[in-house]
């Protein structure tokens, strides 16, 4: 284990270098690039001994992928923003073949108008491509997270691809500490690709198929509980990393300082590491808050967050996120776990950070600070729009 | 937390020099952590761009830039105004790249550009200003930093890198202003 000084993108590369796929397909865009490069350096000094390929677009990169993996490869890729917008079509090619592909996205503000910077609408606008999606807080989770999501992904009962995003600049261009594992740490984790799922000529199957009303349903079932799967899968994955690298990790939720808490912030994403501290500096004003840290959206942790907020008096969420003409995804999502559970609590919804905004610890306060009131409140942090969802 | 501003102009390092600065932080002590990074957008030679080190015995979970910083580094003296005196917390200090004399306790000035001239052939004086940081700030050793010079360099740029931030850090310690 070598103790590192990477940002957010030079770590998930070390990541994928120890995980070690045969072929990687990548188009460049912005602020995903440094990922790319550097595994193609790795390819280049053959510290990773994989196929790189240079496709014209992030169409063609998803394509490429998905080819290598229908042929039994381990395959990834990685994108941004536009780039994953432009290869949504084959984001449902690849979950409804079932190809465990692995995908960065480094999440970035969507166009118009135009901006690089950090948001979330990108991933979370493709919610419902059936693809998993995690969303990491730090450089180190970013590393052991290229290494768990092909473990969870290529689970036979899961068999379905995994996005992980990575907040655009804030963490893929921050410079943080990191431990990098030893590849023989790695290997030790992480299997190699076996599947039945692959064109291969001595056990003949038909892939990639069309599928007409009788039974195309069925499918989609199949595919929805493959992702359900995933649950389980995370949770033997998590415990397998724990005993190989010693760090632990808390499932499909991060649940701080919630156990007595009366007023609790859900969030996700790199934001997290700012509400973390706020909740610490307000305990030691013994004030009863804490933080809800969503980590994986899909599968959607209903059950645990009914659990940490059963006794809450209050909860807001904080996404970068809007549904226009509704209200953040993330809020709507919550509330429907809440509802399910029967939790009447009072669950506000505020928007920040949208185009890579800047959110301070003295507004992760004052929501705090609204909580108090005990109303449902929505709104955008720092602009208003209060109440005009309703 | 000590948090650091560095300023500089795009092409002069001055996000490599607060990189440099994180690493060797990490590398001087296995409790420490450190963030760096740039004021992020699209880079352009020339134009003024700031870069950010957070260092704290602890992780550090603010990613923002850093408002009120405990040193603000200054790589080129054309970029120190006045409002360099509003991001700075009440008893921060100001490390400058200047050929005057400046008669401000706060700030230690000294002729980066020449020695840079002299040792690196360049006026490029991120590494200049790092070593010269290293002999005002007691958490991190000039070893420190020429560690982390050897871990995250090219090694070509190894020997005149680190001859220039021994000079700079012994030209501080004199107390020889430009």
């Amino acid at each position: 284990m070598a103790r590192k000084f990477l940002s957010g993108n030079e770590a998930f590369a070390e990541g994928i270098r120890l995980a070690g796929p045969q072929v990687i397909s990548a188009y460049p865009i912005t602020p995903q690039t440094i990922v790319v490069e550097r595994l193609s350096e790795m390819v280049e000094e053959g510290s990773l001994s994989a196929e790189f390929i240079h496709v014209e677009s992030e169409h063609s990169a998803l394509s490429c992928a998905i080819g290598a993996s229908a042929v039994g490869a381990r395959a990834f890729t990685a994108t941004s923003s536009q780039g994953l917008l432009y290869m949504a079509e084959c984001l449902t090619y690849a979950s409804g073949g079932r190809f465990p592909i692995v995908m960065m996205n480094a999440n970035r503000s969507t166009a118009l108008p135009w901006n690089i910077y950090g948001d979330q609408r990108d991933s979370i606008s493709l919610l419902d491509s059936g693809w998993i999606q995690c969303y990491v807080e730090n450089a180190q989770e970013a590393l052991d997270l290229a290494l768990m999501s092909y473990y969870i992904a290529e689970k036979k009962e899961v068999s379905t691809p995994f996005m992980v995003n990575l907040d655009g600049f804030v963490l893929t261009h921050t410079y943080e500490v990191t431990d990098v594992p030893e590849k023989e740490q790695a290997d030790a984790f992480l299997p190699g690709y076996e599947t039945e799922n692959k064109l291969d000529p001595d056990h003949p199957r038909n892939l990639g198929f069309s599928v007409g009303p009788e039974h195309n349903m069925a499918f989609k079932y199949k595919e929805h509980l493959g992702i359900l799967h995933a649950k389980e899968a995370v949770r033997e994955a998590e415990e397998r990393f724990a005993q190989i690298f010693g760090r632990q990790y808390t499932g499909l939720v991060e649940a701080y300082r919630t156990e007595d808490a009366s007023f609790v912030l859900i969030t996700l994403g790199s934001i997290a590491g700012l509400v973390r501290e706020t909740v610490d500096r307000l305990r030691e004003r013994g004030e009863k808050v804490g933080l809800l840290r969503i980590r994986y959206l899909r599968p959607f942790p209903n059950k645990e967050i009914a659990e940490v907020l059963g006794n809450v008096r209050a909860a807001a969420v904080l996404e970068k996120d809007i549904s226009f003409g509704n209200e953040g995804t993330v809020f709507s999502n919550v509330n429907s776990a809440l509802h399910k559970a029967g939790i009447p609590v009072p669950v506000s919804g505020y928007i920040g950070g949208l185009g890579g905004r800047n959110i301070s610890s003295e507004e992760i306060e004052g929501i705090f600070e609204d909580l108090k009131s005990e109303k449902r409140k929505t709104m955008f942090l720092g602009l208003g729009g209060e109440g005009e969802w309703v | 937390m000590t948090e650091i501003i560095w300023h500089g102009r795009g092409g002069q390092g001055a996000f490599t020099a607060a990189k440099l600065l994180g690493a060797a932080f990490i590398l001087a002590d296995e409790n420490h952590f450190a963030l760096a990074f740039p004021s992020f957008g699209p880079e352009r030679r020339g134009a003024p761009i700031r870069a950010f080190t957070k260092l704290c015995g602890g992780p550090v979970g603010n990613r923002s830039e850093v408002e009120q910083a405990d040193y603000s580094i200054f790589l080129d003296e054309t970029l120190f105004t006045e409002t360099a005196y509003e991001e700075l917390k009440p008893d921060g200090r100001i490390l400058l790249n200047t050929k005057q004399e400046v008669k401000d306790p706060k700030v230690t000035a000294l002729d980066g550009d020449g020695l840079a001239r002299e040792i690196l052939g360049l006026p490029i004086t991120n590494t200049v200003m790092l070593g010269a940081f290293t002999a005002l700030f007691p958490d991190i050793s000039l070893e420190d930093a020429e560690a982390a010079v050897r871990q995250y360099m090219p090694e070509r740029l190894w020997m005149k890198n680190i001859a220039a931030m021994e000079k700079a850090a012994e030209t501080v310690r004199k107390g020889a202003i430009s």
